[in-house]
């Protein structure tokens, strides 16, 4: 536990080291508010309530691409520095190793994602909106990434390219999105047993978090994202040990 | 004296190709090996896999008492490496790169701290500790990595090129460092350089394709060369050794010897 905080330290104070964190985070701000305000339909949700359901609604579609952006260089910059060597004969557990480094990522979109608290003030000014429900939508948004994050996390194992780990990322993601995207869904309902379609469209992230961001927060969409979260870091400990130095 | 080292059997492949084969050797106290062969001998491999990195493919390797494969942290703890190219995180400072090495290390308080101050004292980065590694020149960059490799005194040193991209100044210093500890630790180090040797190592292993071709102290290797070589003597047995063929003459050098 020790060592995963001090992995998790070194790896925090890494991304404010470089202008990474603040070219993440304004970035992130700046999008998130364009799409909720410009795309979204902020002012008119359709049934007159006050909500922030038009802002989390584009957060699977900004998370496809910043997410990616924030692991890609988890690994690959490791074995492009060759730090790799340095971290992997340190006295530490592979596991204290990945968790540690995901953590950090985690806890760091986390931030960028607490920071669009000015959208929860607006909506809360502007009318009268269920805070419970976007409790929700946060905690959902908040899994969500971690999702994203693991997924490349252990892409980024794979390579020393983070060009590379960034577009097979995306493409990974893009696939745990699209399978529960409606246009998909019905593309294969055509053709295919409706009990396939629906595992299909299980494993998407739309699917868990729709009902989160509809304040809906149900066991199964929690495990979800955490089992999801937890495998990806497991096959991140697996990539890393087969192929440690190459 | 028990060996600090226990080497047994070593075997690495990648792919079809045997990069080490059968490397075994012991490592005690008070002794400084230095690991010589030409590149791609099998060096940087066999301290990789003796410092817990690579897994070998078959043996064993024992540090302390403790299996590198079975144990791999008890095994790391009591070791200090340098790996080849000494990597550090380019933008950490020297100061919070050692302060993080010594954290994981178990080192606090003012114990991380006396033992900063003495590692920067003996490898001599004062000047350096604000600065962000990446911008160091190539001969502060080792002398972090070399920092980093002393800062818990370790039982056990695995050195892969310490003096690489070093002056001549530096390179003395850091021979006269390695000397000094290697009276009470068991010391291992690769070089090119046969002269290093000679300065700092009381034992040579001379490597090639993966084998080991000698295993004796450096006095010994030197005695091999025949009389009528009274230059760089080292240099002929190891050539001798390591080209594989016979060499037509001390005088002429065979080609692809250092390839």
């Amino acid at each position: 536990m020790k060592h995963t905080c001090t992995i998790l330290k070194r790896e925090l104070a890494g991304y404010f080291a470089t202008p990474v964190a603040y070219v993440f985070i304004v970035i992130f701000l700046l999008l998130s508010g364009f799409f909720t305000f410009q795309l979204g339909d902020f002012y008119d949700d359709g049934n007159g309530q006050a909500s922030l359901s038009a802002f989390f609604g584009w957060h699977p579609w900004l998370y496809l691409f910043l997410i990616p952006a924030l692991s890609m260089r988890l690994w690959a910059e490791e074995r492009k520095q060759g730090t790799i060597e340095l971290l992997m004969t340190l006295p530490i557990t592979m596991a204290q190793a990945v968790l540690g480094k995901f953590l950090a990522a985690w806890i760091f979109a986390g931030a960028a994602l607490a920071l669009t608290f000015p959208m929860w003030i607006t909506v809360n000014v502007l009318g009268d909106p269920d805070n419970g429900t976007i409790l929700a939508g946060y905690l959902g948004s908040f899994l969500m990434a971690g999702g994203f994050l693991a997924l490349g996390a252990c892409v980024s194992a794979t390579t020393k390219n983070q060009v590379i780990a960034f577009v097979v990322s995306v493409s990974l993601c893009l696939a745990f999105l699209l399978t529960g995207f409606p246009p998909f869904i019905s593309f294969f309902s055509g053709w295919l047993p409706a009990t396939v379609v629906e595992t299909i469209a299980s494993f998407s992230f739309f699917t868990h978090f729709d009902g989160l961001s509809r304040g809906l927060v149900e066991a199964r969409d929690l495990v979800f994202f955490l089992s999801l979260i937890a495998l990806a870091l497991f096959a991140n400990a697996l990539i890393l040990e087969a192929k440690k130095a190459d | 004296m028990s060996a600090m080292i226990e080497i047994r059997g070593l075997v690495k492949h990648f792919g079809p190709l045997k990069a080490v084969d059968g490397v075994s050797f012991d490592v005690g106290q008070g002794e400084v090996l230095g690991f010589l062969g030409p590149n791609g001998a099998g060096k940087s491999t066999t301290m990789k896999m003796a410092t817990g990195f690579l897994t070998p493919s078959a043996g064993t390797v024992r540090v302390a008492g403790h299996d590198v494969l079975s144990d791999p942290v008890a095994a790391k703890a009591a070791i200090g490496y340098l790996p080849e190219g000494a990597p550090a995180y380019p933008d950490m400072t020297p100061l919070a790169f050692l302060r993080f090495i010594g954290e994981i290390r178990g080192l606090a308080g003012s114990n991380l701290e006396s033992r900063i101050a003495e590692v920067v004292r003996r490898v001599h980065l004062e000047g350096v500790l604000r600065q962000p590694i990446e911008t160091l020149s190539k001969g502060f960059k080792r002398r972090v990595g070399l920092a980093q490799a002393i800062l818990h005194d370790p039982q056990v040193l695995i050195m892969d090129e310490p003096t690489d991209g070093l002056d001549p100044n530096q390179k003395h210093e850091v021979r006269t460092l390695i000397r000094e500890m290697g009276r009470s630790k068991a010391i291992v180090l690769s070089t090119h350089i046969l002269e290093e040797v000679e300065a700092v190592c009381t034992r040579a292993i001379i490597i090639a394709r993966g084998k080991v071709l000698f295993d004796g102290k450096p006095e010994e290797l030197e005695s091999q060369a025949p009389r009528e070589v009274t230059k760089n003597r080292m240099d002929w047995v190891f050539r001798k050794l390591t080209s594989g063929a016979p060499l037509p003459g001390p005088e002429r050098t065979p080609t692809g010897a250092h390839a």
